[in-house]
Order: structure tokens, then C-alpha cells, then sequence
């Protein structure tokens, strides 16, 4: 519903307190529910919405993926990490906390 | 029954990932434009108890449904729906509130919240106290802002939902305008479907062509101001648009719908299908009539369809439209939706915009949603 923020090493992210995130057995996936819709997550996307808990900033969740996904070059996974940020934000799924 | 070689098209994977519960018919509004069965008074005994309600929210959520609607009539009418929407969140369901607003106080909708209730639609008629009251048969406009301001005050996501007839439509911009001072998230525009008390007063209520353009123009202007602080939907409705809508998403696709007696229904609207029978939750599972039942089964995929439909490349796009449309209005519910334009009954959408037309000038007397209106004979 806001206009998205670029993230920044700084930032940390909450779920939009609209939408519910959860997992879903029936679906063998992490879900996104709110009024009138529902999206199913992959893995990915679910092991980042885990950390918008406004508990991590940017580079903290980095440092979590990283070792999540051990092998991945540091790098890549920032640039994904803050490709898939800025698309969340977009659509009201997360918003930034100061 | 299709067999092989109907193909079922099912976004939820053969689930209903939407079930909406239609806990009563009873209302205390009139409105012109009710979606309720005309009978619906006729089922005023016989409603489903709290345990009933509660199997079947159980056996939904086992089904894999993830959103849950509480609707009606008004579902505040029913003395246990904090309870059954306690039941439901304590289930894992997404919980919606479908309600006009009346029956609805601070103290419930405080008790709604602690149960988990996350989201509201509102519906909401004009800014305009006697363009309101005269689309809801009542004097309910003030009940319902004060509703909306308490809901917003709670911090409920709220839809409001606005049905759009030829009346309340030159009030657009100001309805966008009210909606926006609420602090809502969504606003419907929600053009009126013409089905049973709508489709008796159509002629009184369908927008013109220009008129839906113009308020098209206004919305685009609004939604220019605003940019993404409020979600606006409008949608062309499907008399004008010359293809149907894909209903339901299918029939028995990925919606169920539970009435009042316990009817197990594809949508809202199919008990007008009378050469149909709707298995009842008393008698069987939700399991068996979602997956097994002859009705679930009946419109499911494609191998029901005749032409046009049959050969048609939008088929897997539109499901051939809706049923009860094409039912109410051509006589057969396997009929293409006659709002395509593809359709050989094509022609009874047109002069129905024709009709309506016509009574821009001379308006008559909306009738009003009321207990033993004989459909037959067109009067009390």
C-alpha cells in the first residue's frame, strides 16, 4: 500500500500486518494470506519473509542466508535478496521499519 | 458426469481454497439489488446449528480451504458468529467478515478482533443518505459510517464494498473521496450482477454505456491522485464487456459455498439452477459432495459445454461464463453466458441494455427485497 523504499544495508522489514504468513501443510508450502487472496511462496521467497521480523537488518539477513544457502557467493545472494525486497515491498507484503 | 477427457482446469488443485458460509438469510435491510434467493424467507427455519457450523468449518479446512467468508443475509444477525469465527481461526483459516454494518456494535466487533478476525467488507451503498437508503430498502446510512469509522478504529483491513447501480453512480468521485477520509484499504466498485432481486429491478438499475465510461474516468483519476494508498477496483461489468466472466473460476473450481438450510452450492447463486439437486452438509461429508457429488460434478471441465463454447479457444479462459446467467437468461444453464458475444442468445443482454435505457426517463418503483414477493405472478 505504501510506496516501496530502497533498501539499504540499514533496513529492516516487517510482514504487512494485513497479511498472514504461515505454513500451509495442504499446499507443502509457506502461504500469504489476506483479504480475498492467497499466494503461495517458494522457498526461497519464504526463507526471506522469515527474517522480516524487524529483527534484521539487510545485511544481517545476507549473513543468515548465506549460511542457509552455503555455496552461494555472498554476493549473488544480496543482489536476489534485495531484487526480491523491493518486489515485496511493491506489492504490500512487507513494509520498511525505521 | 465428465469422464476422461475433460480436462479440469482447478487453480487450487482440486481443493476449494474459498468456502463461504451464508449463516442466515435474514437481513435487516431491503436492498433493490439482494443477491438472496426471492424464497430466501422460506428457509428462515431450519438454519444450521452452532455444532453443524463447526463440522463443516472443521471438514472445509481438512479439504484444504485457506479463506473463510462469514456472510448472509447479515451474519451479525446470528447470536454465535464470534464463536464460529473463533472456531475458524483457531483452524488456521483467513477469516472474512461479510456484513452490512447493522448489527455490528463496538463491544462485538472488539470480541471479533480477540477471536482472530482479520478482515471486514463493508457493504456500502453512496455517500449520499437518500441515494443510500433508497438502494437498501432502510434508513441505515448513518448506522453504517458510524460502523465503518469503529472498524477503521479497531484496525480491521477493510473493504468497502459499493455496489454500483444507475443511482449511486453520478456519486463516484465523492464515494472514492468518503472512502479515502475512512482510511479504508480497498474499495469495490463492485457493479451490480444481475441476479434474482437485481435481475426484477434491472431495468431500474443498469448503468448506461457512457455512464460506466464516465465513472471509468473518474476512477482512473482518482487512483492517479491517491497512487498506492488505496487499492480501487472497477470492473466493466459483463453486459458490456461482450465476453463472460470467468465465474467462480470455474464451476466447483475453487469455490463452495454452505446456505443457511446447509446446501452445498458451487456459488451463491446456483440453487436457481432447479434442475439441479444440492447435497446437504446433514446428509453427507464435505469431502463426498466437493469430490463425488453428481452436482459438483455436473459443470466441472468442459465436456458439459455446447457450441459455441465447446470449439471455443477462450474456453479455458472464461469456463463458458456463468451458469444461473445463462440459465435466467436463455433457459438452459449449459447455454453459452449469453453476455458473449459469441453467444446465439446474445441478443437478450442488448435489448436488456435497450430496456433499461429506455427507462432513463421514466423511472418506476424499485421493489424491495421483502418476505412472500411471488416471482410468478411479479407481485405481493
Amino acid at each position: 500500500m505504501t510506496s516501496p523504499t530502497l533498501p539499504t544495508p540499514e533496513h529492516r522489514y516487517v510482514i504487512n500486518p494485513l497479511f498472514l504468513f504461515r505454513w500451509e501443510a495442504s499446499q507443502n508450502a509457506h502461504v500469504l494470506l489476506y483479504p480475498e487472496g492467497v499466494v503461495k511462496l517458494n522457498a526461497s521467497a519464504a526463507s526471506i519473509l522469515k527474517l522480516c521480523n524487524g529483527t534484521y537488518n539487510v545485511t544481517q539477513m545476507v549473513d543468515h542466508l548465506s549460511e542457509r544457502y552455503d555455496g552461494s557467493p555472498r554476493e549473488l545472494i544480496g543482489q536476489s535478496l534485495i531484487k526480491f525486497l523491493e518486489a515485496a515491498d511493491a506489492k504490500g507484503w512487507i513494509n520498511a521499519v525505521a | 458426469m465428465p469422464k476422461a477427457g475433460s480436462t479440469l482446469s482447478l487453480d487450487g488443485e482440486g481443493k476449494p481454497l474459498w468456502v463461504s458460509l451464508e449463516l442466515t438469510y435474514q437481513c435487516p435491510l431491503n436492498c433493490v439489488f439482494c443477491s438472496n434467493p426471492v424464497d430466501f424467507d422460506d428457509y428462515r427455519e431450519g438454519e444450521l446449528s452452532t455444532e453443524e457450523w463447526k463440522r463443516v468449518i472443521r471438514e472445509a479446512r481438512e479439504l484444504g480451504a485457506l479463506q473463510i467468508g462469514f456472510t448472509g443475509g447479515e451474519p451479525a444477525l446470528r447470536k454465535d458468529l464470534e464463536e464460529l469465527i473463533g472456531y475458524a481461526d483457531s483452524l488456521g483459516f483467513y477469516t472474512n467478515l461479510i456484513s452490512s454494518g447493522i448489527g455490528l456494535t463496538p463491544t462485538r466487533l472488539v470480541e471479533m478482533k480477540a477471536r482472530g478476525l482479520k478482515h471486514i467488507q463493508l457493504g456500502f451503498q453512496s455517500c449520499d443518505e437518500t441515494t443510500a437508503n433508497l438502494m437498501a430498502g432502510a434508513d441505515a446510512f448513518r448506522r453504517k459510517l458510524e460502523i465503518a469509522r469503529e472498524i477503521k478504529a479497531l484496525g480491521f483491513p477493510m473493504v468497502l464494498n459499493v455496489p454500483v447501480t444507475r443511482h449511486n453512480l453520478p456519486q463516484i468521485p465523492e464515494i472514492l473521496n468518503l472512502a479515502e477520509s475512512l482510511g479504508v484499504e480497498y474499495i469495490e466498485l463492485a457493479n451490480i450482477q444481475y441476479y434474482n432481486w437485481a435481475l426484477i429491478n434491472r431495468d431500474q438499475l443498469l448503468p448506461t454505456r457512457e455512464q460506466l465510461e464516465w465513472a471509468e474516468a473518474e476512477v482512473a483519476r482518482f487512483r492517479e491522485r491517491v497512487g498506492e494508498r488505496m487499492t480501487v477496483y472497477f470492473v466493466i461489468p459483463d453486459y458490456y464487456d461482450g465476453r463472460p466472466k470467468a465465474c467462480m473460476n470455474g464451476w466447483g473450481a475453487i469455490h463452495l459455498t454452505i446456505a443457511p438450510d446447509g446446501s452445498a452450492l458451487p456459488c451463491s447463486q446456483a440453487r436457481s439452477i432447479d434442475t439441479l439437486s444440492f447435497p446437504n452438509v446433514r446428509d453427507h461429508s464435505l469431502a463426498w459432495l466437493w469430490q463425488e457429488s453428481d452436482t459438483f460434478n455436473h459443470f466441472r471441465g468442459d465436456s458439459w459445454m455446447k457450441e459455441p463454447c465447446r470449439s471455443c479457444d477462450e474456453k479455458e479462459k472464461d469456463f463458458g461464463g456463468c451458469r444461473c446467467q445463462a440459465l435466467a437468461l436463455t433457459g438452459d444453464a449449459a447455454n453459452a453466458d449469453p453476455a458473449c458475444s459469441k453467444s446465439p442468445h446474445h441478443s437478450r443482454i442488448l435489448d436488456a441494455i435497450d430496456r433499461a435505457a429506455a427507462t432513463q426517463d421514466r423511472p418506476e418503483a424499485l421493489i424491495y427485497r421483502d418476505a412472500g414477493f411471488n416471482c410468478e405472478g411479479g407481485e405481493r
